[in-house]
């Protein structure tokens, strides 16, 4: 089998189409999914318990499934509960709370890891609880994590590719559709793998540029 | 107006994890502006004193007065103890300031940031007025030069010279130490030393839970010798370490000698 270039030239309008929806998904779910998962691991940490230990199980349970489970049992399962959603707003939506698990799991981790002598510290010079939160332990929590949310951000970039199977037009749905249909699968595969590789190396060098910046506030 | 006559009065204090009491029973007064050392055996309650008397943990029984006001808790003439409101609570602590064995700096934020949080936080001080008093508190322990670094930036002396700073910036009068160079190198823990020696010439209230039994005598105006969760010996150092001596202290300095203790047990 020959390598032809041309096939993938004369698809790039489509390849640019699939790759600024992988893009918008990919961004869209980290984003929301942080938000939530930050919620969801601050409830957990101070909510009441019966709270949190149900919130525990819904985590529990979406990080035990695969994600193409999950997407499949949103897509095909809502419409049996009265959610019928059409494939961008289901992969969003799957994704940001696949996405959520994971990072409340990472900020729970991050609350927990805060030394406990620095809340007493801020207890002693008179911070009441509100601000102990605002002002120490969400920042404390946050350098402590970063990293591993950077690296969460790269699993979920790859998992974009997962909604192809409800018919999202992300590159991987896009691409190996036009492959097939010009009988050209090795070059729209080998496409893909660097469009993959490419978003990230771009997050883990964001990453590296974040620690790197971050490293002063480290503990001593 | 006449001062209660002791900064802290501690009043039949026990203190219990579960089942387990670990302060049995503890009356201690704390003289004004004076340096008291709290000495003992690892495990024998000192921590646990000092950190009831921050309000760190609630005594299961007992009273706290720090001058003359009941901390966390009161006793009612009937004999009962009711936990006052939080309003209460907050003010009193206000008085205390408490420097620990690990500094406990909070990583994100400079040696300044650090000493003037509490005052705009808490405080409610403008940003140029914190930061005022803030260097003057730093210049107090020698480190104005370090205002804008960062604590991972700082030796342990001077993280734990920044600790002592954003203690004082809130003006407290009294300082509770918590073993404050026991995670310091030896060539380290000198200029801690010398800045809680300043403090306790300036009339500082302070009390200090200690290892280097040198600084205690020489430094500490009362020591109080705690053993098994009970305060068995408090006088002054020469009350203590002068002959003939309690058998559990003499034992507790020959276990933990240093240089200073050394001098101590030279006989006379
Ligand atoms: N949070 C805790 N839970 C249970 N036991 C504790 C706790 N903190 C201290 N203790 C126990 O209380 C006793 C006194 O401890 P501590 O005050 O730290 O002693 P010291 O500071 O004199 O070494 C020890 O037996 C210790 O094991
Ligand atoms: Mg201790």
């Amino acid at each position: 089998m020959s390598f032809d270039v041309s096939v993938v030239l004369a698809a790039l309008p489509a390849i640019l189409s699939g790759l600024k929806v992988t893009l918008g998904i990919w961004l869209a779910a980290a984003a929301m999914g942080v938000v939530l998962g930050f919620v969801v691991a601050a409830l957990r940490h101070f909510g009441p318990a019966p709270l949190g230990l149900a919130l525990r199980l819904v985590v529990e349970v979406l990080r035990g499934t695969p994600f193409l489970v999950q997407i499949f049992l949103l897509y095909f399962g809502g419409p049996y509960v009265g959610l019928s959603l059409d494939p961008v707003p289901a992969g969003l939506l799957g994704l940001t709370v696949y996405a959520a698990a994971y990072f409340s799991e990472i900020f729970r981790a991050g609350f927990a890891a805060v030394p406990r002598g620095h809340v007493e510290a801020a207890h002693c010079v008179g911070l009441t609880r509100a601000q102990i939160v605002r002002r120490i332990l969400v920042p404390e929590m946050t350098m402590l994590v970063l990293p591993q949310c950077v690296n969460m951000a790269v699993i979920l970039v790859k998992e974009t590719a997962v909604l192809s199977v409800i018919a999202v037009p992300e590159a991987t749905g896009v691409i190996s559709a036009i492959g097939s249909q010009q009988y050209a699968f090795l070059e729209a595969l080998f496409l893909l793998a660097v469009i993959y590789w490419g978003l990230v190396e771009a997050c883990g060098w964001a990453g590296r540029m974040i620690e790197r910046r971050l490293s002063k506030f480290r503990f001593a | 107006m006449t001062l209660p006559p002791s900064a802290i009065a501690i009043r039949g204090l026990c203190k219990s994890y579960g089942k387990a009491e670990v302060l049995h029973d503890i009356d201690l007064e704390i003289a004004r502006g004076a340096t008291t050392c709290l000495i003992g055996p690892s495990g024998s309650g000192k921590s646990t004193l000092l950190r009831c008397i921050a309000f760190l943990e609630e005594a299961t029984r007992g009273t706290i007065l720090i001058d003359g006001q009941p901390l966390g808790f009161e006793e009612r003439p009937d004999g009962k103890r009711v936990r006052l409101p939080p309003h209460r609570i907050r003010a009193v602590r206000a008085g205390i300031g408490m420097v620990f064995q690990q500094f406990n700096l909070w990583p994100h934020m400079t040696a300044l940031g650090n000493v003037t949080e509490a005052l705009v936080t808490v405080k409610g001080l403008s940003r140029a007025e914190a930061d005022a008093r803030g260097m003057a508190q730093l210049r107090r322990v020698g480190l104005e030069a370090r205002a804008r670094h960062y604590p991972s930036e700082l030796s342990g002396g001077q993280q734990q010279r920044v600790a002592i700073a954003r203690a004082l910036a809130l003006e407290p009068a009294i300082l509770l130490f918590d073993e404050p160079t026991a995670s310091l190198d030896p060539e380290l823990t000198g200029e801690v030393l010398n800045v809680m020696r300043d403090l306790g010439a300036e009339g500082m209230t302070m009390v200090v839970v200690t290892h280097e039994i040198g600084f205690a005598a020489t430094v500490g105006q009362r020591i109080a010798f705690l053993d098994h969760g009970r305060v068995l010996l408090n006088g002054t150092p020469g009350e203590l370490f002068a002959a003939p001596r309690h058998p559990r202290l003499t034992q507790f300095l020959e276990t933990y000698l240093d240089r200073g203790a050394a001098m101590l047990l030279q006989p006379a």
